[in-house]
């Protein structure tokens, strides 16, 4: 028999099809089909500048902007060759970092959900929403952020940041403990979760997954640690690796990803305060970067500078990178082909959602319907961010 | 001013990009392997011929010292109006070795054909559908080359250079002189009738 899940079925988390051929409850065959979501994200980069494109990646991975921001950010400061002063880098890390803590909460929320266990939903919304207001706080929208810029950030931290974060971070274990009371060893859950889906190291490797899938299956590989960006090689966190690779493996390592970001945001907060709570935010390389407000108000020089970068935008040398970041759900990079115009030629986004969904029918084929749930659940996927 | 280049730099445990390109040069005596040059080319890209693709992806997998067996991602761009007109993308990951490796080929538009890596990296299935759903770039030896975003019946392939975005025009603008849109046609407005009231 042939069954048609989705594109419009609650738990696909959006607008993913499957198309399964059963025999009784056994699935046989599994194929993916996406493209519900599509939008020409990477065709309407090339019409528009760097900066212009920042807005666009909020709505790719819509659980995650910052992460987005974050990526597109440092491929075109790789194009360009600059880098971010050191006290934005710290901002962008905290950022980044609270980010996949509410990308992880909604991830297990939901996944929980699917599979039954209404309560958790409740409890990582309540930490969700927390760095949601922070968000709203810190560039005056709550998902949108578009926050980050090429050369640093749109705008100072507001007074009072740091404080709530740092309030937030030190709640946060005391919550991650609460989600592993409701389910490290509830056996229901245990049941629907150890041993379903499983993804063998081998095969992880050659779908490409990356992510907390691949570390569920227990390849130690974060490019924080492995290529660091951002200062990253300056904080001390571990890397939450799997045994077996199963639903459950992936579960554990995610919710001490939520534990060891915690930590790092911490970390980046104290950064902060070393470096002063208000301060330099953005590179002083006016070719590239917009001038700060208030110069642009009293100086000729920045006002010009001001006028020219958001006429025409910055004019990045001709050539190509690709830069990538550990987003919450695995690899994000982004690649430009520039040809020296204040466009770029090419803007190719390598989404991890993308290539760790490739990994489904591996991952349920010759198992039964139930799992399914679960295996879509347990690979975390946007399609915003699969369909761009 | 373009920034000098900025050198490649080799992960502390890693093995650095030359030194792929070294082993490949020493493997493939006979293959013109050619380093993409540029102000600003940022990450170490080699070009060569379409036709030893695979041979070489295969090597960089299975050889020990270099082991990508991971490939980050495949994406076309169009050089239009350069020639050869296509660009097929392929970066390389080695996770054993923490080391990151570009490769490239050049299709003409004419016989816009690369053989598909799919045998080599099963991961590719989905990125060359993508390419060929974006540029018509055909990849043979795919197991499914069918359109994957875009749907089955939409006609055209949308990142080529040569199709447009679609939008509409918008009806007043100074920064396109010489476009084509006909003005508004003003004349069968009446004249907007005003109450006075006195006060």
């Amino acid at each position: 028999m042939t069954l048609n899940m989705g594109p419009q079925h609650p738990s696909t988390h959006g607008v993913l099809r499957v198309v399964l051929e059963l025999d009784g409850e056994t699935v046989v065959k599994a194929k993916p089909i996406i493209g519900y979501l599509h939008t020409g994200m990477e065709k309407q980069a090339e019409y528009k500048t760097y900066t212009q494109s920042i807005p666009q990646t909020d709505r790719m991975d819509y659980l995650a902007p910052m992460s987005n921001n974050l990526a597109l950010c440092l491929a075109a400061e790789k194009l360009v060759g600059i880098e971010a002063p050191a006290r934005a880098q710290a901002i962008r890390v905290l950022l980044t970092e609270l980010t996949r803590i509410s990308a992880h909460c909604v991830w297990l929320g939901t996944h929980a959900l699917d599979i039954g266990a209404m309560t958790v939903f409740f409890y990582c919304f309540r930490e969700r929403e927390k760095v949601l207001s922070i968000y709203d706080q810190v560039c005056g929208a709550r998902m949108t952020a578009s926050y980050f810029r090429v050369g640093g950030l749109s705008s100072d931290i507001p007074v009072g940041l740091l404080d709530r974060c740092q309030k937030f971070v030190d709640e946060m274990p005391a919550h991650a403990d609460e989600y592993e009371t409701l389910l490290s060893k509830n056996p229901i859950w245990l049941a629907r979760t150890k041993g379903v889906a499983p993804l063998s190291a081998k095969d992880a490797i050659a779908i490409g997954a990356t992510g907390p899938t691949l570390r569920g299956s227990g390849v130690s590989w974060d490019l924080r640690k492995a290529q660091p960006y951002c200062g990253y090689e300056g904080y001390d966190f571990d890397v939450p690796v799997g045994t077996v690779g199963d639903a459950y493996d992936r579960y554990t390592v995610r919710v001490q990803e939520i534990r060891q970001a915690t930590r790092i945001a911490g970390q980046a907060i104290a950064k902060i305060r070393e470096m002063g709570e208000q301060g330099e935010y953005r590179l002083r390389d006016f070719k590239y970067v917009v001038p700060p407000k208030e110069e642009v108000k009293t100086s000729m020089e920045a006002l010009i500078h001001h006028f020219k970068i958001v006429a025409h935008g910055f004019f990045p040398p001709v050539g190509e990178a690709y830069h990538a970041i550990e987003a919450p759900k695995g690899e994000l990079g982004f690649y430009f082909v520039s040809d020296g115009t204040p466009r770029p030629w090419r803007m190719k986004v390598r989404s991890p959602s993308f290539v760790n969904l490739q990994a489904l029918p591996a991952m349920i084929e010759g198992r039964l319907v139930a799992d399914v749930i679960t295996a879509i659940g347990s690979l975390d996927i946007v399609l915003g961010e699969i369909d761009r | 001013m373009a920034p000098p280049v900025q050198a490649p730099v080799a992960a502390p445990h890693g093995i650095s990009p030359d030194q792929v390109e070294r082993s490949l040069r020493e493997r493939f005596p006979d293959v013109p392997f050619r380093r993409q040059e540029g102000p600003a080319v940022r990450d170490h890209t080699l070009y060569l011929p379409v036709e030893r693709l695979v041979e070489v992806c295969t090597f960089l997998r299975d050889d020990p010292g270099l082991s990508f067996a991971m490939l980050s991602w495949v994406g076309g761009v169009d050089l239009l109006p350069g020639q050869p007109r296509f660009e097929v993308v392929y970066h390389l990951l080695s996770i054993v070795h923490n080391a990151r490796f570009a490769l490239k080929v050049q299709v003409p538009e004419a016989h816009a054909h690369v053989p598909s890596v799919c045998g080599v990296w099963p991961t590719a299935n989905w990125h060359e559908r993508e390419t060929f759903d974006f540029y018509g770039i055909h990849f043979d030896g795919h197991p499914d080359l069918t359109r994957i975003l875009l749907p089955d019946d939409w006609e055209g392939w949308p990142l080529r250079k040569d199709s447009p975005l679609g939008y509409q025009e918008v009806a007043f603008t100074h920064n396109t002189p010489g476009r084509t849109v006909p003005a508004p046609d003003l004349t069968h407005l009446e004249p907007k009738k005003v109450k006075y009231r006195a006060h």
